[in-house]
């Protein structure tokens, strides 16, 4: 057993309400939908008693579990409650799962990004689990008059092997409730793990396949009205006059007016970007009556000046963020990228000498990568309820960032950081989009506009056209191979717009001895944010692709040529801060060479491979390609996973699924495309997103076994799939891929 | 603004709009029947996808005024409890990740395997291509509708 203190947050393990008679939900029982459904659960408690912030348990044994994060899709949902659960040691078919609310007082961190939901949720829901077993333990004990020390628990019961007592969980929770949290905890071995590391079904599953309202946009409310934004059609405009007569006179319409988004002079946080902060809004009965009234809108623009201001960054620090003037144009942004990618940069990490050992190479290869600007694109496009009286604002929806976000509705509502409730609906996909939640913010401001419950709801033109979009990278290297065809020395020069897509400690940075990593960056006014796996979405595949090509070059098998330059990161690093470890990352590689067959081809099989670290995680892939009537058809796709400890390997294997779906599919079709400022794609007709009969038709992922603590999954599938998907379609056609998507052009099945 | 009478999942239900207001929006804003989802209005993703008269049919451009007598069946009404071996197949494959394309997915499905029982995989893709889902769960989607068909 490990003991540990449960400092952590200890405000956690404080109850949130006194208790008070039988039925008791807390509040937090129609949060597990947007509807109250509890007569699904066939014997609900007559009483619950609340022993942390974390779990209840009612008198009969059924323990319920918040859990703290947004739901996006990632599976926390189900995830998170198993390890609280695993710890208090009861039977998962008497647990039942509730969305929590924003409280900063009880959770930490309840954000969806960076795949870091259960690497930093880890120890905090073991504790909750731990404490309150300990505290249904110290209650039979001080009952039985036996010492804790004798007391077990077996899925839910509590046992004193030398009396014989025994005791549910219900029947000790009353007395647990009053118990004081202890000081310290024993965690269970993870060899003694009974519900993490087992298949378990998505908590919200009946629901999803019945069809019942769990979104924000099913969100509904007596008395709402349902508003709509107009914003201007470019970046680089902004909102001059507005005509809403016309629309105004339409029928089921309520009002029509403009609003900004935050006050003037109000110092942003870094998830308020949004391109366009004043906007034409439509309030209206129904949403098609106010899609159609948005028709009738007349709106001028006039261009935005050259703007410049302090933002506050992740973590508190302060940044200038410049925001040009003018209308930006993709053909523009590909030839300003290459003529950056052709001359020095700034550089981040140089190792040995590298101008020496290009100039003495026997081999020099050099390739230049890209990829354009991408849109979320979630399923459910960006909405939020808002119901906004004088001294309270009730927020309710979809977004990443609910912690942060609270602060920017206080600032603009007047109101202080407790007057703000927001409670989170299950989310319609996030992929970074709903970590910038200005969305939140203009319902509110509607909502307190109208003085009534509103909902707003971007339509999906809105909510393409209106993006915090992956930016456009590109990316040079140049490789040096001696006359053994040895890789003597490695460069790199990564930039974008608006930023640099380089991680300069990461692999291969530790495997040569002469190593250089140089970025730059263009500054735009097209806003852009975190996308699944930021910045390795792109230059995971990039550098990978390239590794192919020099692989090649050297004679190697791409996998043994991996394997000899981890072999020497791992015996005798080059340089400081390399940000991965040799071993686990050469461990992936070792398993998917062995799971995928790679030394065993198949005839008509063109296969690729590459692997890469981020978000704490490695992941090596093979894609199998076969040329099917001249085009290249995705037969199977394989990968090996480290990710420490995997909690729940079903959602794991799903997780990781959509992650490679993902990635291919960004990779080959889709694009964001501006011209005068303005994107090119703003539905589904034109953005080319990755369809049935596009995916991989198999996918095979093989999770490491170790006892690591875990780390992030919901990004690292993703990226490096793009470089085994290059290097599959080299073999297949005989062409290298550089730019993305690589099959542009290919038309859109509707 | 006009009056239609419309069967919905059996039911008979009398709406008051104008008559260009598409199914999707009757069902969502008037009917409180919100499993029936909103992704592109365009036709082109099939989050919206209903059965008319037992057909798959997407709801967003399908005007109201053009239903007349047949019947709508919505994700709500494809079996009262989620029993549908559609449902139960998704269910078994724990398919959804965000989950909000998946009662587009399983009411296309679930029309596929009315049509014809025992789709081979090019049919499977064929009918399903038009339903996007963002999260990538198309490989379960596959697997779910090959147990639903064997089942
Ligand atoms: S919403 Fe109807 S097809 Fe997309
Ligand atoms: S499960 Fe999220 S879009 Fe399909």
């Amino acid at each position: 057993m490990t003991l540990i203190k449960t400092t952590y947050n200890r405000r956690s393990f404080l109850k949130t309400t006194t208790l008070a008679g039988g039925g008791m939900m807390l509040g937090f029982s129609w949060l597990a939908s947007c509807n109250p459904t509890p007569e699904e659960v066939l014997s609900m408690p007559e009483e619950w008693f609340e022993i942390n912030g974390f779990l209840k348990i009612g008198e009969n044994g059924l323990v319920t579990i918040m859990s703290p994060n947004p739901e996006i899709g990632q599976n926390v949902k189900t995830s998170m409650p198993m390890i609280v659960a695993e710890e208090l040691d009861v039977n998962w078919d008497n647990v039942i799962v509730e969305q929590a609310p924003l409280n900063t007082d009880i959770f930490t961190r309840q954000l969806a990004g960076g795949s870091q939901s259960i690497r930093q949720g880890w120890q905090a829901l073991r504790m909750a689990g731990a404490s309150a077993r300990r505290m249904l333990m110290e209650a039979a004990a001080q009952a039985w008059q036996v010492p804790v020390g004798e007391i077990t628990t077996e899925a839910g019961v509590l046992h004193h092997k030398n009396s014989g007592k025994s005791a549910g969980y219900g029947e000790m929770a009353s007395a647990a409730a009053s118990i004081p949290v202890p000081e310290e905890v024993q965690l269970k071995e993870v060899r003694d793990f009974k519900i993490i590391g087992t298949p378990r079904r998505n908590v919200d599953g009946l629901k999803i396949v019945t069809g019942q309202p769990l979104f924000g946009l099913d969100y509904r409310r007596e008395g709402m009205l349902i508003a709509m934004i107009a914003h201007p059609p470019a970046f680089g405009l902004k909102l001059k006059l507005v005509d809403g007569s016309a629309a105004k006179a339409m029928p089921g319409i309520r009002d029509v007016f403009t609003i900004k988004t935050y006050d003037e002079g109000y110092e942003k946080q870094w998830c308020d970007t949004s391109a366009f902060t004043e906007l034409a809004v439509v309030v209206g009965n129904t949403t098609w009556e106010v899609m159609n009234a948005k028709k009738a809108l007349r709106l001028e623009w006039e261009p935005i000046p050259e703007i410049s201001e302090d933002v506050t960054q992740f973590g508190g620090n302060k940044k200038d963020i410049k925001t040009p003037a003018g209308l930006e144009d993709s053909n523009t942004h590909a030839a300003k990228m290459a003529e950056m990618g052709a001359k020095a940069a700034k550089a981040v990490r140089k190792d040995g000498d590298p101008e020496a050992a290009f100039r003495n190479a026997a081999k020099v290869i050099e390739r230049s990568y890209s990829a354009p600007f991408l849109a979320h694109n979630c399923m459910e496009p960006m909405n939020f309820f808002a119901h906004v009286t004088a001294d309270k604002a009730e927020l309710v929806g979809p977004v990443q960032t609910p912690e942060f976000m609270e602060k920017s509705a206080a600032a603009r509502l007047g109101l202080p950081l407790e007057k703000i409730d927001i409670q989170m609906t299950r989310q319609g996909g996030g992929f970074g989009r709903r970590l910038y939640g200005h969305f939140l913010v203009e319902a509110a401001v509607i909502s307190q506009k109208m003085n009534a419950p509103v909902k707003l709801v971007y339509s999906r033109e809105d909510d393409m056209t209106f993006g915090a979009y992956r930016p456009a990278y590109h990316a040079t290297y140049r490789a040096a191979l001696d006359a053994d065809n040895r890789l003597i020395a490695f460069h790199v020069r990564a930039g974008g717009i608006p930023e640099s897509p380089l991680a300069a400690n990461r692999f291969p940075a530790g495997a040569v001895d002469n190593y250089l990593a140089e970025e730059w960056s263009l500054d735009s006014n097209i806003t852009v944010g975190a996308f699944r796996a930021p910045r390795s979405n792109f230059i995971a595949g990039a550098e990978q692709s390239f590794l192919d090509e020099v692989a090649e070059a050297a004679g190697k098998d791409p996998i043994a040529f991996r394997l000899e330059l981890l072999e020497r990161a791992r015996t005798n690093p080059v340089g400081e801060n390399n940000d991965y470890e040799a071993a686990r990352y050469a461990g992936v590689l070792e398993l998917l060479r062995e799971k995928s067959g790679w030394e065993q081809p198949q005839p008509g099989v063109h296969r690729g491979v590459a692997a890469y670290f981020c978000h704490n995680s490695y992941v090596a892939q093979v894609v199998d390609i076969a040329m099917e009537n001249g085009s290249p058809v995705i037969r199977k796709v394989h990968a090996a996973v480290d990710c420490g400890i995997v909690v729940n390997p079903l959602a794991a294997a799903n997780l990781s699924e959509g992650g490679i779906v993902d990635g291919i599919g960004h990779a080959l079709y889709s694009a964001l495309a501006f011209r005068e400022g303005a994107p090119e794609q703003n539905n589904f007709d034109k953005y080319h997103l990755i369809r049935h009969n596009e995916a991989p038709k198999a996918i095979e992922v093989h999770f490491v076994k170790n006892e690591i603590d875990p780390t992030g999954l919901g990004e690292p599938l993703n990226p490096p799939v793009v470089g085994a998907l290059a290097n599959a379609l080299y073999r297949a056609t005989g062409k290298r891929f550089y730019e993305q998507p690589f099959l542009a052009g290919k038309p859109v099945l509707g | 603004m006009a009056i239609f009478n419309l069967t919905i999942n059996g039911k008979k239900q009398q709406v008051d709009v104008d008559p260009s207001t598409p199914v999707l929006w009757v069902l969502r804003d008037h009917l409180n029947l919100a499993g029936t989802k909103y992704g592109c209005g365009i036709a082109q993703c099939g989050a919206c996808t209903i059965h008319l008269e037992g057909v798959a049919m997407r709801s967003c451009m399908l005007p109201v005024s053009l239903v007349g007598n047949q019947s709508i069946t919505t994700i709500e009404g494809l079996s009262e409890d989620g029993s549908h071996p559609v449902q139960q197949a998704w269910l078994e494959h724990d398919v959804a990740q965000c989950g909000y394309c998946q009662a587009g997915q399983i009411m296309n499905a679930a029309a596929l395997l009315k049509a014809n029982p025992n789709p081979s995989d090019a049919e499977i893709e064929a009918a399903m291509s038009g339903n996007i889902c963002r999260c990538g769960t198309y490989t379960r989607i596959r697997a779910a509708i090959k147990t639903a068909a064997a089942g």
